[in-house]
């Protein structure tokens, strides 16, 4: 621990001006009362991640994101449980974003306990051991009579205790020690255990609150008009009816389109309307998904970057008993979170105040800074809670373009998305085409591989100069270094980009390839004769942990076990973000209707550090990735896309939603991520039990119901 | 611009605006209400779920003039003082939200079904919840929260 007493100071110095602005702070509900009193001055702080007051309320700062993935509890959980808090007594504090105190703030790829588990435990542990000490120097003892239990520090051969709060004082007086010791895992009271979301009483009574449902004083309602056309630009424009509507106070041209600045949301977006545009469509007039397609297959027959290769996988091919070739096709997906992009911000001559919900606020504040052209420092960025992520909030063009229209408008301003806005300007997952052969021995053994992706990249469309030789090595993610051990192999890539802007999407390239490296696993299995876990698990001696998840899952879904007539059951797994995925899905079919009735989802992530937020990352894969497999695409024609809501992109709704049930598997190996991992297999393990149920193969998603009653 | 009078939670309001404005839009920016959120403005995603006279509505798509001599009842309006609704307790035993962003449009519409239906079936849940759309995968514990709620607290 290299925390000193200085950083200490400079900790209280920086809570005391974030006073100034909009602290976003909230209570564990059984608690509110308690924090009427204290006085900061007094209050022990060993580290920028905790404080402990003298009243005993102890403020657990997070510098993560809350999206939902329970960043404001798990957080939390660690630092008091090195520390022997009282979770009652847990108040949390959402970190603004700065450019180093924290480390890095975004919160994304499913690194949050991965990340921060080490640096939180220790700044608990630290906390606890100087409480100790405190404890043990009041009372005249030798420190190692004393330990500490929910919020006290108790002396072992009298019994006698001193709550936190008392020793709050005498505490922040000691020096910061060196590394302190961490518990035995095996020792967790609060790690591991069920704990409610610290915001669901919130949450449940319309109290939390999200960027949009912000106010500042002298705000304006934005909306913004942009290009329908990706990479068109405005042309000209005739404002004269948007100033007749009532409630509108101005209409600006910036970077992206025109903005409307109203007293009211409603009269920003019916100005909005009023306004008579002429677009200048660019290049991308005539792009549409047939034409990308088309243009991906074009592709295909390029040579490819090799990603990985082993053996010879050409004369394998050439002399296996069973040879299988397929193509496989994945449409772009909406993120859609459920509260559409929009952000304040407030640009003054020098300085910049922002609030929004971002994954990565840090990025948010070096976007504003490089825009205006003032320090970092000079850019405050307040994190709110967010109505969804999913990787969309990992880019801030909507922050972009809120600090253009205030510095525009000369006022602080609320940028308001619609959801057409928010689905016609996505950074969608990008479509794909996989072109695939394989062969099995004599034995029913998988002898080759072979895998080509063709699709965009999105470093490729961004910053083009970091593709070196056309390799995109995140664009092969579970592509290569599958867990199966295959003697000749050979995954290769084509980089296909377009201009239909694309991003990061839960689980990020993991989400298609996985579909396509499971469906064609399936395949194979099919053609060696084997039922596909045999299949799997011939192949996975040198992946222990794989191979335990997929007996588990098997054995969990009932493998083997007969089914009624029209139903069927797939399995898929995955290793990526650090943790291991099997799941089973059982289905049926019925007139071309797939009805997912059960997810069997086992995960190895380590240590299940936080079981009710856990299962919850593990619902809401299995929610999200099933609405992309059976109802997700988006369409490009005449260089836009084509849905806007959710008439035309319809999500998974509650009459669909299978029942999911979540197998931990503990093998306390270095811990991995949860948020993205469960989401690969969900779509091959549907289609998977879609061939079982039906005999029906699906290479294309969604699966659309035309497709199943197709023979 | 006309000058209209609202019940909303009980309380009177004397809002002076453009009659067509969607009630969504007043109950936020006018009245500061932000519990009711804004998901799709098309009545598609239920989160501007409000009770008007007892009743579901999308806010989202009601004019505001509609409203007038009507009892509109928001998210934040549904506890009774201290007492939270039995919707509520059971979402918060069964720890349902995630993001929580479309929660509140969730608990308008599962309170107002088991106003109307003491002991919904899973069925009757799927009808009554199915324009509630969530993201983030809150649907197996929405439905175990209603059942709990019909249980335990029953509707008021």
């Amino acid at each position: 621990m290299t925390t000193t007493s200085v950083s200490r100071r400079d900790f209280m110095k920086s809570a005391s001006a974030a006073g100034a602005g909009l602290v976003l702070s909230f209570y564990l509900p059984s608690k509110e009362t308690v924090l009427l009193a204290e006085p900061l001055a007094e209050s022990f702080s060993p580290n920028v991640w905790l404080k402990i007051d003298p009243s005993g309320v102890v403020t657990i700062t997070v510098a993560k994101s809350e999206m939902g993935q329970g960043a404001r509890t798990y957080f939390p959980m660690i630092v008091a449980e090195e520390l022997e808090a009282d979770w009652g007594s847990i108040r949390v504090e959402q970190a603004p974003a700065h450019p180093d105190k924290y480390g890095s703030q975004s919160t994304g790829g499913s690194t949050g306990v991965r990340t921060s588990w080490d640096k939180l435990r220790k700044a608990g542990a630290t906390a606890r051991e100087m409480l100790i000490s405190a404890a043990a120097q009041t009372w005249s003892v030798d420190r190692s009579t004393c330990y500490a239990e929910k919020g006290k520090v108790i002396h072992k051969p009298t019994k006698r205790s001193l709550s936190f709060g008392n020793l709050a004082e005498a505490a922040a007086k000691l020096p910061v020690p060196e590394p302190p010791p961490l518990k035995d895992p095996k020792d967790f009271k609060i790690v591991g255990t069920w704990v409610k979301q610290v915001e669901t009483k919130d949450r449940s009574t319309g109290k939390a609150t999200f960027a949009i449902d912000l106010k500042v004083p002298g705000m304006l309602h934005a909306t913004l008009a942009r290009s329908p056309v990706f990479g068109g630009k405005v042309a000209g424009y005739d404002a004269s009816k948007v100033k007749a509507v009532p409630g509108v106070r101005d209409v600006l041209q910036v970077d992206r389109g025109i903005a409307v600045l109203a007293d009211s949301t409603w009269a920003a977006l019916k100005g909005r309307e009023a306004l008579e545009i002429r677009w200048d469509e660019g290049p991308h007039a005539k792009l549409s998904s047939d034409g990308i397609r088309a243009m991906f297959e074009e592709y295909s027959k390029k040579d490819g970057a090799v990603g990985q290769k082993e053996g010879d996988v050409e004369k394998a091919l050439a002399e296996a008993a069973s040879n299988v070739s397929a193509v496989y096709d994945l449409p772009y997906v909406s993120h859609s979170p459920m509260e559409p992009m929009n952000c304040i911000a407030d640009v003054k001559s020098e300085s910049c105040e922002i609030w929004v919900g971002s994954q990565t606020p840090q990025a948010a504040q070096n976007l504003a800074a490089n825009i205006l052209g003032i320090p970092k420092e000079k850019v405050t960025v307040h994190v709110t809670l967010l109505g969804g992520g999913f990787g969309r909030r990992l880019d801030n063009d909507y922050v972009e373009e809120a600090v253009r229209i205030s510095k525009a408008a000369g006022a602080p301003v609320k940028l308001m998305w619609t959801r057409e806005d928010d689905m016609h300007h996505d950074l969608y997952r990008p479509a794909s085409h996989h072109v695939l052969s394989g062969a099995v021995d004599s034995a029913g053994k998988l002898v080759a591989w072979k895998h080509r992706v063709v699709g965009p990249s999105i470093t490729g469309q961004r910053a083009p100069e970091r593709i070196r030789d056309g390799l995109d090595r995140g664009a092969l993610d579970t592509a290569i270094n599958m867990p199966y051990a295959i003697p000749n192999l050979l995954v290769d890539y084509v980089m296909a980009n377009t201009a239909v802007p694309i991003g990061a999407w839960r689980s990020v390239f993991a989400s298609q390839n996985v579909f396509v490296v499971e469906s064609f696993i399936d395949e194979l299995a099919v053609a060696a004769k084997k039922d596909p876990v045999e299949f799997r698990l011939q192949m996975l001696d040198a992946r222990p942990r794989m191979k335990k998840l997929v007996q588990t899952v098997a054995e969990k879904s009932g493998w083997g076990r007969s089914l009624p007539q029209g139903h069927g059951r797939g399995i898929a797994c995955a290793f990526c973000f650090g943790s291991f995925a099997a799941e089973v899905a059982e289905v049926s079919v019925a007139n071309g209707k797939v009805r997912v009735r059960t997810m069997h989802v086992a995960v190895d992530c380590g240590i299940g550090v936080a079981p009710n937020t856990l299962e919850s990352q593990v619902e809401g894969a299995v929610t999200l990735a099933l609405s992309a497999a059976i109802k997700g695409e988006i369409t490009i024609e005449n260089g836009r896309t084509k849905q806007g809501n959710f008439d035309t992109y319809p999500i998974l709704a509650i009459d669909e939603m299978p029942e999911v049930r979540v197998h931990i598997v503990n093998s306390y190996e270095p811990l991995g991520g949860i948020g993205e991992p469960p989401v690969p297999p969900v779509a091959p393990a549907v289609c998977n039990a879609i061939f079982a149920a039906t005999g029906k193969r699906v290479r294309r998603l969604p699966v659309t119901s035309e497709e199943l009653k197709r023979g | 611009m006309v000058a209209l009078t609202l019940n909303v939670n009980g309380k009177k309001q004397i809002v002076d605006v453009n009659p067509d404005t969607p009630l969504l839009w007043i109950l936020r920016d006018t009245l500061g209400l932000t519990g009711t959120k804004y998901g799709c403005g098309m009545a598609l995603c239920g989160s501007c779920t409000v009770h008007l006279d007892g009743e579901a509505t999308r806010s989202c798509v009601t004019p505001v003039s509609y409203c007038e001599g009507k009892s509109v009842v928001t998210i934040e309006g549904l506890a009774r003082a201290d007492k939270l609704h039995p919707v509520q307790e059971a979402w918060i035993e069964e720890d349902v939200p995630q993001c929580g962003y479309c929660q509140s449009g969730m608990i308008m519409s599962a309170a107002a079904l088991i106003k109307q239906r003491k002991n919904p079936t899973d069925a009757d849940i799927d009808a009554a919840m199915v324009g509630n759309l969530c993201r983030c995968g809150t649907y197996n514990r929405v439905r175990k929260a209603i059942h709990r709620a019909a249980k335990t607290g029953g509707a008021r």
